[in-house]
């Protein structure tokens, strides 16, 4: 077990394990917390999986981890892992199996106390509108060469085919889809999962969120995001369902033989990794972008449906309602992709492993819309269920020292069989009701397992990367319903 | 039962034993189902038994039993999600590289969570007192 005297304490938010640690680290790690979350950080077995991740061939700089980091399988939760083009290796499980599991935020310029009548009906039309939990199919099933041209095409086959605005693509990372994906490379078995779940939330920590812009910290930048003090914006939650799950199952088992084949060794299976520039890493890279680009079309079907219940829900109350719902930005937390950093001082072309942490461009970065050239890039951080979420924009500083990237939420401190041994899920429900916000959940024991107790305090997180300045503050949001299976 | 919750703070971690290694993949089968809470449909008329049941038989090949076990049950994992059937009555045959798995899947009635993967995570099927133990995360 790693304690807090293996970490070498760089300032009060940044702390680091030195490659000496363990012989067969490739890099150091960065650890982006302050002591206090550093000591509940240090209470599962997380830092010893960044110690793990720092020994993948081909890594350049640090293996960086956030604040909301905790335990995964193999890669932490909350790590971001570079390796050199092409020649470094590419890990599906250093991306995960929600493969762009990621978030997007709708803004709107409606009232929240104007809209307070309204928010079970809302509720309920989200629910409706929506598919989540167990087992749910999503609102589109489409026969497979549709389905290879979701993969090919991501948020662009949903423009096609009257789902998106043009905005709605320019404010999504990567304009929602991955050059060079490959569909061939999908296994008939994952497109059996993902043909019937476009439009569908999923399970778990996935949820659809109704909030309220609750404080503005830089207006300016609130203002070029579309973000109004005390309006409503929604919150997506989910990623490429059955379809992604499927991609890095099938990849994950087949690279078992390629790391044998290219002579890796490697302290956890779960870290299989090939050579970007290999037969393996090119169809892994193929297959995983078709996933990313499923995921973007899958959450751009949900934000269609979403302003659907929108309209229908402030149809009801009058014309001056009917605003159309405003993309603010789609952020993908599970992805792997090729950027160019700067690193030691060179200009490197690097594959960016980002295992539940967000990219956060600075100002003036190429890959962002004109309108957010001066500001830098939306990133967005859920909270736990029920308290805050944050709306901070990336930062020169985060493209110095955390390839582009900051954190993706609060991150879990407890298990979730013991959140559901001390929260009941009736109680929680009840709890959140009594606070205002509407509950639509279809399980009450998956309810209990996503309690605020489980999580780290978003704001204390939030406090953190902006104080080490790899991102900024623009705006907090509170709940007002939340949608989850 | 011959399994039992292992803490983890995001995903599940299951750690299972038997006398030997057939009935310790039968019994990851049978923990996972315990997980997820997946039941299956009863036919009234018979009295309450699982039905109507497909009969199934289930092969794979890899270098070393670690990924037979993963192999096995992102099966069953692929089931549950695709065909909503969920498995039962598992006959299973190790034989170092190969594994045959005879089983009865009935459609599922209800279930609590879904899995989305069986991970590699620390993964080693380890000759212990108990006979055979393995721990196996999941991803939820």
């Amino acid at each position: 077990m790693i304690g807090i005297q293996d970490l070498k304490k760089i300032s009060d938010h940044e702390w680091e394990i030195p490659q000496s640690f363990r012989p067969d680290m490739r890099v150091p790690v960065r650890l982006f917390a302050t002591r206090e979350l550093l000591e509940q950080i240090v209470g599962d077995k997380s830092l010893e999986q960044a110690v793990n991740a720092a020994t993948l061939p081909g890594l350049v700089g640090h293996v960086v981890v956030m604040p909301d980091m905790h335990q995964g399988y193999g890669f932490p939760i909350g790590a971001v892992a570079a390796t050199e083009f092409p020649q470094g290796v590419v890990s599906p499980g250093g991306i995960g199996y929600d493969i762009n599991c990621g978030v997007r935020l709708l803004a709107s310029s409606i009232e929240a106390e104007a809209a307070a009548a309204h928010m079970n009906t809302l509720a309920t039309l989200l629910n409706q509108y929506c598919p989540s939990g167990v087992g749910k199919e999503g609102v589109l099933h489409v026969n497979v060469p549709e389905l290879e041209r979701v993969m090919r095409e991501g948020s662009r086959w949903a423009l096609k085919n009257g789902y998106a605005s043009e905005t709605d693509l320019a404010h999504t990372e990567e304009g929602g889809c991955i050059e060079n994906a490959n569909p061939a490379k999908v296994s008939d078995r994952a497109k059996q999962r993902g043909r019937e779940q476009i439009g569908s939330v999923g399970a778990g920590n996935h949820f659809i969120e109704v909030e309220v812009v609750e404080v503005v910290f830089d207006p300016e930048t609130a203002l070029a995001y579309g973000l109004r003090e005390g309006c409503l914006v929604v919150q997506i939650h989910c990623g490429s369902r059955g379809l992604g799950h499927q991609v890095c199952t099938d990849y994950v088992q087949e690279f078992q033989g390629a790391v044998r084949r290219y002579g890796i060794e490697l302290p956890d299976r779960e870290l299989v990794c090939a050579p970007m520039d290999s037969p393996e890493g090119q169809a892994y890279l193929g297959a995983m972008r078709a996933a990313a680009n499923f995921a973007f079309a899958n959450r751009q079907i949900l934000a269609h449906s979403i302003r659907r219940a929108f309209e229908e829900t402030f149809a009801r109350v009058g014309a001056r309602y009917i605003v159309p719902l405003h993309q603010v930005y789609d952020i993908c937390h599970n992805i792997g992709k090729i950027e160019t950093h700067e690193v030691h001082g060179n200009r490197l072309k690097v594959c960016v492993h980002r295992k539940g942490a967000t990219r956060a461009f600075g100002p003036g970065n190429p890959g962002l819309p004109p309108e957010y050239q001066h500001t830098g890039q939306p990133v967005l951080v859920p909270g736990s269920m029920g308290t805050a979420s944050w709306v901070l924009a990336g930062t020169e500083e985060s493209m110095l020292r955390s390839f582009g990237s900051s954190c993706h939420g609060a991150g879990r401190t407890m298990s979730r069989a013991k959140a559901k041994h001390e929260v009941r899920g009736e109680d929680l429900r009840r709890e959140m009701e009594g606070r205002g916000i509407r509950v639509r959940a279809g399980s009450m024991s998956g309810l209990a397992e996503e309690a605020p107790q489980a999580y780290k305090d978003v704001d204390a997180v939030v406090e953190t990367v902006c104080a080490a300045g790899i991102a900024r503050k623009v705006a907090r949001l509170r709940p007002l319903a939340v949608v989850k299976g | 039962m011959p399994y039992e919750e292992v803490q983890h703070t995001a995903d599940w971690s299951l750690r299972v034993w038997a006398a030997n290694m057939n009935e310790l993949f039968a019994e990851a089968a049978r923990g996972m189902n315990a997980l997820t809470g997946a039941r299956p449909v009863l036919d009234v008329a018979e009295g309450q038994v699982p039905g109507p049941v497909t009969h199934r038989a289930f092969e794979a090949a890899a270098p070393d039993p670690e990924s037979l076990l993963v192999s096995f049950l992102s099966e069953l994992v692929f089931a549950a999600e695709h065909e909503h059937l969920v498995f039962e009555n598992f006959e299973v045959e190790v034989d170092g590289q190969t594994l045959k798995v005879e089983m009865d899947g009935a459609l599922l009635a209800s279930v609590n969570k879904t899995i989305k993967a069986v991970t590699y995570h620390n993964l080693h099927i380890q000759r212990t007192e108990r006979g055979y133990e393995v721990e196996i995360v999941f991803d939820v």
